[in-house]
């Protein structure tokens, strides 16, 4: 039953985070700064989540590093999403099985 | 009827996020043994969190059997990144949207789910959003129950690949972007390098990758607002819509 109260007090308090920007930012901002910040956020965020931790994803790191290297060279060329994600998904699958 | 295609849009779209999560979760569901929950209670736990970082740090918490207070405090930090994204999101709807679909789309917030929805062309749909979450958060659930109930099932080549699935979405998000906003691209390479600096200095041990990533976000994104700011006729929604185009070329 505690473990109940634990996580229920956890789901609370994310939720609370998530929602509470967006139900009390109801206007556009107007402050350039501030907006150029928020369109910098999600790009940053993401590319710091990225790398390195996309290294240690195989034990040979060369095979992540070239899932990596094909993941940004074939989005950079535009490739859809899901053909990016699940091109390199099997070359680093295919890789770990030579 | 557009609703019914953003929604199918949203769920293809959310496929790669769908086996990403499956795996990672699989590895929450075998450490949230250590924190003696039961199968019901982990994917619970999954469901209704939807949190990797806040979960994993979560269980050390629970199994010490800590006051309440610290358990909040340690996901209020370590998802405070979920309330930067909640910030751009607001700004990405249409302020005209009935209310509450704010209070649903809030669930959905996830790096990866976040990811996807800022990627969209205009103004966010939130049936976009809600068609990415219904495959993703199964796929979150449903593997946290597999990891606990069965460790070792899957082949740890194949968990690789899957993870690697995930960091290939990360990518197909912010790459198209940079290639059609230059200034994107040194900021990109700056956030890794970053990131990296910190990975390898032990000076930085002490940070948790969750502090890590808000600590890295804040200030290059500051940083970039404040040496590059973008101009008013390219507001966030139409950086974004540059990125979607170059997702769906």
């Amino acid at each position: 039953m505690r473990n109940y109260i634990y996580i229920l007090v956890m789901a609370l308090t994310t939720y609370l985070i998530r929602v509470i920007p967006l139900t009390l930012l109801r206007k556009e901002i107007t402050n350039r700064t501030f907006r150029s910040f928020l369109t910098y956020v999600p790009y940053v965020t993401l590319a710091v989540m990225t790398f390195p931790a996309i290294l240690s994803i195989t034990e040979e790191p060369w095979i992540a590093w070239v899932g990596f290297v094909a993941a940004m060279v074939l989005a950079y060329n535009r490739v859809s999403l899901f053909i990016v994600s699940l091109g390199c998904c099997a070359l680093v699958l295919a890789l770990q099985m030579l | 009827m557009i609703h019914r295609q953003m929604y199918l849009k949203g769920m293809r779209d959310g496929i790669p996020v769908m086996l990403g999560y499956f795996v990672v979760s699989i590895t929450i569901g075998i450490a949230a043994r250590g924190a003696n929950l039961t199968a019901l209670q982990a994917a619970v736990m999954s469901l209704t969190n939807l949190t990797s970082a806040g979960q994993f740090a979560s269980f050390a918490i629970i199994a010490a059997g800590a006051p309440y207070l610290e358990l909040m405090v340690s996901q209020a930090v370590i998802n405070l990144r979920y309330c930067l994204m909640s910030c751009a999101l607001s700004q990405k709807v249409d302020q005209r949207m009935p209310f509450y679909h704010r209070l649903f789309m809030a669930c959905g917030i996830t790096d990866e789910i976040f990811g996807l929805a800022i990627g969209q062309k205009g103004k966010l749909d939130p049936w976009y959003m809600y068609g990415a979450m219904s495959v993703a958060i199964p796929g979150w659930t449903l593997g946290t129950l597999l990891g606990i109930l069965s460790t070792g099932l899957l082949p740890p080549a194949i968990l690789n690949a899957m993870n690697m699935a995930l960091y290939g979405m990360f990518i197909a998000i912010f790459m198209p972007a940079a290639r059609d906003n230059p200034i994107l691209l040194p900021i990109i390479a700056v956030s890794m390098g970053a990131s990296a600096v910190f990975q390898m200095l032990p000076v930085f041990d002490f940070i948790s990758s969750g502090i890590k990533i808000i600590i890295l976000t804040l200030a290059i994104s500051l940083g970039a607002a404040v040496l590059f700011p973008i101009a008013e006729k390219e507001t966030a929604e139409e950086t974004a819509a540059d990125g979607k185009e170059a997702l769906r070329p």
